[in-house]
């Protein structure tokens, strides 16, 4: 099933990235190719197979509860793109109305 | 003298500074001038820390003096891939959205080397957030191959296995995801290694694909790969992936050396059609070696190795596409067209746009794709049951061989440029290291001659249980010594594309 452009565009949207159109074409063409080639996974017989998400079955992994130095706000914020007020200061969140 | 110091191996630098014939310091002098003289064509480092190397150098000296027993690796230079977070170096993955960006702790590993004695140089060049197998995925310009500077060292770890081939560190780690460890060595002429996946601890490891992930050591001899080995793997209790178990005993498998008495299964999905002739005969040569050494060797078929590569480009997207969700331009890193008039919506999707490069952007979108609901379940979901089938082909195998082997890579080091623009193309060249990423088990490549065509290096794979990392060594060790005193010298004395 080759994958349309604007299926592409959703996937840009989807990832919150803000692609050029050229960028998008560019994109959607070897999309295009490279699912054709994993789809190949569809020709094995898996009827009855567990999926494995993991190739080490681990559950449960907790560490002992025991008091850890952590991160001063100045040596979290230190990276920041912006700062104000000690807190990480980011754009706004809700439209305008 | 300082010429000489970097044609020495690990081992015998450890050995020399333990003993007082060299400092720690005169060690690290000599590859920092080595990096001054030769990177500029190589540009295996983004990063080179000549203070804090020498810093840590001169402190590994002051703790000889004052009587203390150092490990085995104090004051041997080392190049570390710039995935690791470092407190005191910028860590990028070789992407602008981290251009610059200085880490507020030390992964797990680079402490571990920092407590060993071990004297990090700097940074090393990748494709960006380790997705790639040439290094031309970075955002800072691509490495070079030391054999010959037209050619990829391999990827995504290229800056480190350059590093060490060109002879400006002994000892270089890497990541391996999809083969970004064992395929770079394979084509610069060096060990690398894939230990058990949950080994190494990913503690401070920036993700990319965190069920895949597994750090492991680059050297040029396999000795120098196990000490690597033992100094930065065990049990982590900040990773929740990390084996709880004893570290596989390397370094003694390494000495031993010797594949009498063994089984090796030789996987015939894991070679033919695809395959450089050359890369073929090397590899059809190291079995007939392995035989006169004393292993019985025995055909092995893994049917669903031919699924591999599929399964892989599905799940490893996936994951890509859920772990790199984190670059939101909010709390580090790049943020583009913050105008007080944009919403924090718009300004992620413009950093992201900008930031990441084209195959990570191809990577991400594809994962998104596989997760959609209405495609999750013929993709993502059938690519998981692909990854048990497998598993259960190494099972089987390894009911029958101690170890399996394969050619490391379909080719030896194709030109830059080549394939940067083909995804396809480029995604082949991880063909034989996939499986054992799949599967966690453990794998290692070790040089194995020339191809005949173009005189480049071939890797031999060797491919052995969950938590049996220490059969690698015994046989990848048995093969080098072989190699090595059937040719006379060790094979990257005659790489030439780099003068002394």
């Amino acid at each position: 099933m080759p994958i349309a452009r604007d299926d592409v565009a959703h996937l840009a949207r989807l990832s919150r990235m803000d692609l050029a159109e050229a960028e998008l074409d560019h994109l959607a063409a070897q999309l295009d190719v490279i699912i054709s080639a994993v789809a190949r996974v569809q020709e094995v017989a898996v009827e009855g197979v567990p999926p494995t998400s993991h190739a080490v079955p681990l559950v449960n992994v907790f560490r002992d509860d025991v008091e850890w130095p952590c991160l001063s706000a100045e040596e979290a914020l230190d990276q920041a793109p912006a700062v104000e007020q000690q807190r990480f200061r980011v754009p706004r969140i809700l439209a305008e109305d | 003298m300082a010429g000489e110091l970097t044609r020495m191996t690990a081992a015998e630098l450890a050995a020399a500074i333990a003993t007082g014939e060299v400092s720690a310091l005169e060690v690290t002098d000599a590859h920092l001038a080595r990096i001054g003289e030769v990177d500029d064509a190589v540009h295996a480092f983004l990063h080179i820390a000549a203070d804090g190397a020498r810093q840590a150098a001169r402190a590994v000296d002051e703790r000889r003096a004052a009587g203390e027993m150092l490990g085995p690796l104090a004051g041997v230079p080392l190049a570390l891939k710039d995935v690791f977070t470092t407190i005191d170096m910028p860590t990028t993955c070789g992407s602008a959205i981290l251009n610059g960006w200085r880490p507020p702790y030390d992964a797990t590993i680079t402490r571990r080397l920092r407590q060993a004695g071990v004297v990090i140089l700097g940074k090393t060049n990748m494709d960006e957030f380790a997705m790639g197998s040439s290094t031309e995925n970075s955002a800072f310009g691509p490495s070079h191959n030391p054999w010959d500077l037209s050619r990829v060292p391999g990827g995504s770890s290229g800056g480190s296995a350059a590093a060490v081939a060109g002879f400006e560190a002994p000892l270089g780690i890497g990541t391996d995801t999809g083969g970004s460890i064992r395929q770079p060595a394979a084509v610069c002429g060096v060990v690398g290694v894939k230990p058990t996946y949950g080994g190494p601890s990913r503690y401070g490891v920036v993700a990319f694909a965190s069920s895949l992930d597994t750090p492991g050591p680059l050297a040029r001899t396999v000795l120098d790969a196990a000490l690597l080995h033992e100094t930065m793997a065990g049990h982590d209790p900040c990773d929740s992936t990390s084996v709880n178990e004893p570290v596989p005993p390397v370094v003694a498998a390494a000495r031993q050396a010797d594949v009498s008495g063994l089984t090796i299964g030789v996987v015939p999905e894991l070679g033919g059609e695809g395959y450089q002739p050359g890369v073929l005969a090397r590899f059809g040569e190291a079995v007939d070696l392995l035989e006169s050494l004393g292993a019985k060797v025995v055909e092995v078929s893994c049917p669903h190795f031919s699924y591999a590569l599929p399964a892989y480009y599905l799940i490893a997207p996936s994951e890509c596409s859920s772990n790199l969700a984190r670059f939101d331009a909010m709390r580090y890193g790049l943020r583009v067209g913050d105008d007080g008039t944009r919403s924090a919506d718009e300004v992620m999707s413009l950093t992201r746009a900008q930031g990441f490069g084209a195959e990570v952007k191809r990577r991400i979108m594809l994962g998104t794709y596989a997760l959609s609901s209405g495609y999750y379940d013929a993709y993502y979901g059938k690519a998981q049951q692909v990854r048990t089938l497998i598993i259960r082909d190494f099972q089987t195998a390894f009911e029958q061989v101690d170890v399996l082997v394969s050619p490391s890579t379909p080719t030896t080091a194709f030109p830059l440029g080549e394939r940067v623009d083909d995804p396809l193309a480029m995604y082949v060249a991880d063909l034989c290291t996939i499986p054992s990423d799949l599967a966690g088990n453990a794998a290692l490549s070790v040089p194995c001659g020339l191809a005949a065509e173009d005189g480049l290096p071939v890797g031999l794979q060797i491919m052995a249980p969950v938590l049996a990392d220490d059969r690698l060594y015994r046989v990848g060790a048995a093969v080098e010594a072989a190699l090595d005193s059937r040719r006379g010298h060790p094979l990257l004395d005659e790489a030439k594309g780099l003068a002394w």
